[in-house]
């Protein structure tokens, strides 16, 4: 089987063109760096089966960071190359099209983005620079899959050019200087309103204010879609599921399989948070709590990432972020991290170097709390007023920031500067911004609700077993001398290495006071990440600095956890 | 034809590259998004506390920090 790999600079729509070709759904977004790692997919031309894969995107074939390095590794592996152009900027995506010419593998291009350069003026020659090139030149508008047929029908006229190599880059920027000028006219702009609007979002003053506006207004967003969807939606479903669910606790009667199934009975009811009971607890935390937020939160990440704000958020935060030892673009894990810290972790392959990707993954694991455990905390503290909520997330920003500081000083290595192209504005499209968020949605709940099952099982097992009591009263001391919080918790803790969202759950009968439910999940949320994410953090930082950072975790939980002890219950 | 570092360009006004100073790996970089010798570059945005810098090149922009933008010369049009 042929392998055909989609190859071209960052952010010129290979990961759409991806998607139109192979029917495989991929996460695509307006900002350079949203793939870092590869995707396969097939399609059948002509009885052929070619495998098509889509790399992330890289300027040159010498790679500057990880994700670059996957593309340019790929390359080795690839039969046919389908070298995407952005055709808005033609000249700067040429230089790596010449140095993917030199690798003398088949080739055809894909004139990308075809319908933007023509509403900007640019014309160019197709035929022309098909004729200079000497490979298949087709113009494509992979959004709306225009041109993309043509491409896979001239995919078998991929062939090697037949050129001398011009061995260094003086030559190269010759031959592409002058191959635009032959093939490209542009009709000449003028600055208008609109221009004059756009940069107000990277300059300064006005971008922070920007900033401010955008990020209260997507917060606002999340909010009133992920309450909209439990009013409206989930919890009418949960009050008629009621009904089966006491019919089959009646039904089965006290026992083991009552516990694991229904739960306990709280005054004699089924009771959704407490119970944990496989269908009561183990459905209503992720379908009844934390669905409607997760839905919320990508709907708003979504029109973020598509709009192409996000290179802009970068540069009006790099002064921040610079000082933490990242730069701007660390902005990105964070954004990623507050859905779930799996793509946030590995949303740090785009950073140059080890401290920056050591930094940023540690800071994300650490201090960013998916929403899956946001939208809990939400949902246990909610009820004792704001300022308790306000309390968790000024403190982990707070531990984010010092944290940050500290890493900054202590690690060794470099933190180069920002380096980052950005995108034109475009307007989201609503059916991309649907299938996105269904995408994750449908990963949510894919990877989430076993380990919660696994989750509530586990801790039915260990409590009928008798470990839980075992556990809570060997740790009473130091729970309550250190954090001011019973030994019962420690069970909580545990179970957040499955699963934070089923552990805030745990809290709840506890019967704790405000100020030590905000102790419990600050805790929480900083001790130890769950088992996905150390999966991950584990491959991108290795071993030796996994340890560290999970080091880092433990020791930033028993500070923070103690300070706040100090604080809130003396 | 006054040869400066980027850096000094105000907000608004255009300059003309006149050289890289810096390594392979630098002028790869900014080659790579299209500021080299000859090109004309519209300073953006100047971000305060030795923050990025945001310049217009055929008509993208590119935020870099100022250590890079040091090493860039140009020569500002009249």
């Amino acid at each position: 089987m042929k392998t055909v790999v989609l190859i071209g600079d960052p952010n010129v729509g290979k990961s759409v063109l991806f998607s139109r070709l192979t029917g495989v759904d991929v996460i695509a977004s307006n900002y350079p760096g949203t793939t870092v790692d590869y995707s396969k997919g097939r399609i059948t031309q002509r009885g052929e089966t070619l495998e098509i894969v889509d790399a992330p995107g890289t300027y040159s074939l010498e790679p500057t960071n990880n994700a670059e390095q996957v593309a340019v590794s790929l390359l080795d592996k690839a039969d046919v190359i389908v070298n995407v152009v952005d055709s808005t900027s033609l000249e700067r995506c040429l230089l790596l099209t010449v140095e993917l010419l030199e690798r003398r593998k088949p080739m055809v291009i894909a004139l990308n983005m075809w319908d933007e350069a023509q509403h900007l003026g640019i014309s160019i020659d197709v035929r022309q620079l098909e004729a200079l090139l000497q490979v298949p030149v087709v113009s494509t508008v992979a959004i709306t899959g225009e041109g993309v047929k043509e491409l896979v029908q001239r995919l078998e006229e991929a062939r090697i050019p037949d050129r001398q190599s011009r061995g260094g880059e003086d030559q190269t920027w010759a031959e592409v200087g002058h191959i635009v000028r032959k093939v490209q006219t542009v009709a000449h702009r003028h600055h208008t309103f609109r221009d004059r609007l756009v940069d107000a979002t990277v300059k300064p003053g006005t971008g922070i204010l920007a900033a401010l506006v955008i990020l209260s207004a997507l917060f606002w967003l999340v909010r009133l879609v992920g309450e909209g969807l439990i009013r409206y939606g989930v919890k009418p479903v949960f009050d008629l599921y009621r009904v089966p669910i006491t019919a089959l606790s009646g039904w089965l009667g006290a026992g083991f399989l009552h516990d694991v199934l229904v739960g306990k009975l709280i005054d004699g009811k089924v009771d959704y948070v407490q119970s944990m009971g496989i269908l009561t607890t183990g459905l209503f935390v992720p379908f009844g709590m934390v669905l409607p937020y997760i839905i919320a939160f990508y709907l708003a990440l979504a029109l973020l990432e598509d709009s192409g704000y996000l290179p802009r958020l970068a540069t009006v935060t790099d002064n921040v972020f610079h000082r933490l030892g990242m730069h701007g673009h660390g902005i990105i894990p964070v954004l990623l991290g507050l859905g779930c810290n799996v793509p946030g972790v590995l949303s740090a392959r785009t950073l140059e170097t080890r401290k920056q990707r050591f930094i940023a993954a540690t800071l994300v694991s650490v201090t960013v709390p998916c929403m899956a455990q946001s939208a809990m905390i939400f949902g246990v503290l909610g009820h004792y007023g704001m300022r308790y909520i306000f309390m968790v997330f000024g403190t982990l920003a707070a531990v984010f920031v010092l944290l940050g500081l500290l890493l900054n000083r202590t690690t060794a290595g470099e933190c180069p500067e920002i380096f980052l192209d950005i995108p034109p504005y475009r307007t989201p499209s609503p059916l991309a911004i649907a299938k996105k968020t269904w995408m994750r949605v449908r990963w949510f709940v894919a990877e989430a609700v076993p380990f919660l099952f696994l989750g509530v099982v586990a801790v039915n097992v260990l409590n009928v077993l008798g470990v839980i009591d075992h556990l809570a009263r060997l740790m009473s001391p130091f729970m309550m001398g250190w954090f001011g919080l019973p030994g019962e918790a420690v069970p909580a803790l545990l179970a957040g290495f499955l699963r934070k969202d089923l552990a805030v759950g745990m809290l709840v009968p506890l019967a704790l006071t405000a100020a030590q439910l905000t102790i419990a999940v600050t805790v929480l949320a900083l001790y130890f990440p769950c088992v996905a994410t150390f999966a991950v953090l584990l491959k991108e930082l290795g071993a030796k600095d996994m340890l560290k950072a999970a080091t880092v975790m433990i020791l930033t939980a028993l500070v923070v956890g103690g300070t706040l002890h100090l604080v809130l219950l003396r | 034809m006054n040869e400066r570092s980027l850096t000094l360009l105000k907000e608004g006004d255009a300059a003309t590259v006149l050289a890289l100073h810096g390594g392979c790996g630098f002028q790869r970089r900014l080659h790579a998004v299209g500021i080299r010798e000859g090109k004309t570059l519209r300073m953006v945005a100047r971000h305060p506390f030795s923050g990025p810098l945001v310049v217009e090149v055929d008509g993208r922009q590119i935020t870099l920090g100022r250590g890079m933008a040091q090493r860039i010369a140009v020569a500002q049009e009249q």
